[in-house]
């Protein structure tokens, strides 16, 4: 998948409660579709449709073993997040680093730059 | 400490905060002044501002439109709500890709900080997944630039 459309799908799962509550869960480690299904007053079938979301996202992995899936969080997608939001602060930061720079120099010279 | 910091905030707000070694007035002018928002508000390098209309009063209009001088711009307009001179701005604003993206209600603050200013940007978006998608597509306009290096990070990272 493109990077800008996996990101995009990434920060879209996100934007669901019961998807960042299964991503809190998992944080804490490896997870079957019935343990997660537990805290929530839902069927394991919507639990697994959100598991989908996220999987598809590339924020959750799944393996087998024996006759269950467990799933756990997918380092990578969810650095891609991190480094994404870093990337966006650090855009930000440009802007407000010329600011510093203009502002300096207003403040030095004492004169305002009206159109 | 003038780093930046951008969190989310419930389930519809961004809040960007920076310092500045500037008074608030400073501070203020360089967000309502179009000759002063042209020279900083340009997102990633190689950008410019051609266009920068700004009628800074309550229900005024401002227009920003960027280009990259290879053919790519966009543009954001957007109403003042309410501004106090050298203390708050309010407005809301959509950014055009070209489509118009849903309205972001935008409380900016500028509160003294020791010598210098604390800038405090509350964004509030209508709903999760606009706030989602806006964090997905680039905030604050301009980010082709960082998707590219984006891309440029990620394979090397999955490399290692």
């Amino acid at each position: 998948m493109h990077t800008s459309s996996r990101l995009d799908a990434a920060f879209t799962a996100l934007a669901d409660p019961t998807r960042r509550a299964i991503l809190a869960r998992l944080a804490k480690g490896e997870a079957t579709v019935m343990e997660l299904a537990q805290p929530f007053k839902m069927t394991q079938p919507a639990i697994s449709r959100h598991l989908k979301v996220l999987e598809d996202a590339g924020l959750v992995l799944q393996r087998v073993d024996g006759t269950t899936r467990p799933r756990r969080l997918a380092k990578d997608g969810v650095e891609a997040m991190d480094e994404w939001l870093a990337i966006l602060r650090k855009a930000l930061e440009k802007n407000y680093d010329r600011l510093d720079a203009l502002l300096a120099d207003s403040g030095s010279h004492k004169k305002g730059e009206k159109r | 400490m003038r780093r930046l910091t951008l969190k989310t905030e419930g389930d519809t707000h961004i809040i960007v905060t920076r310092n500045f070694a500037a008074p608030p007035e400073a501070v203020y002018l360089a967000h309502t002044d179009p000759a002063l928002i042209q020279k900083w508000l340009l997102g990633p390098e190689g950008w410019t501002m051609p266009v920068c209309q700004v009628d800074a009063r309550a229900g005024g209009k401002f227009r920003y439109e960027w280009t990259n001088g290879k053919g790519a711009g966009f543009h954001i307009t957007g109403e003042y709500v309410e501004l106090k001179p050298h203390t708050r701005i309010v407005h809301v604003e959509r950014m055009f890709l070209p489509d118009p993206t849903p309205d972001n209600h935008v409380e900016t603050q500028f509160a003294t900080n020791g010598s210098g200013t604390l800038m405090t940007i509350r964004m509030t978006l209508p709903d999760e997944k606009t706030r989602a998608m806006m964090l997905a597509s680039g905030m604050e306009g301009g980010m082709e630039a960082s998707y590219v290096r984006l891309e440029g990070l990620i394979p090397l990272r999955a490399a290692v």
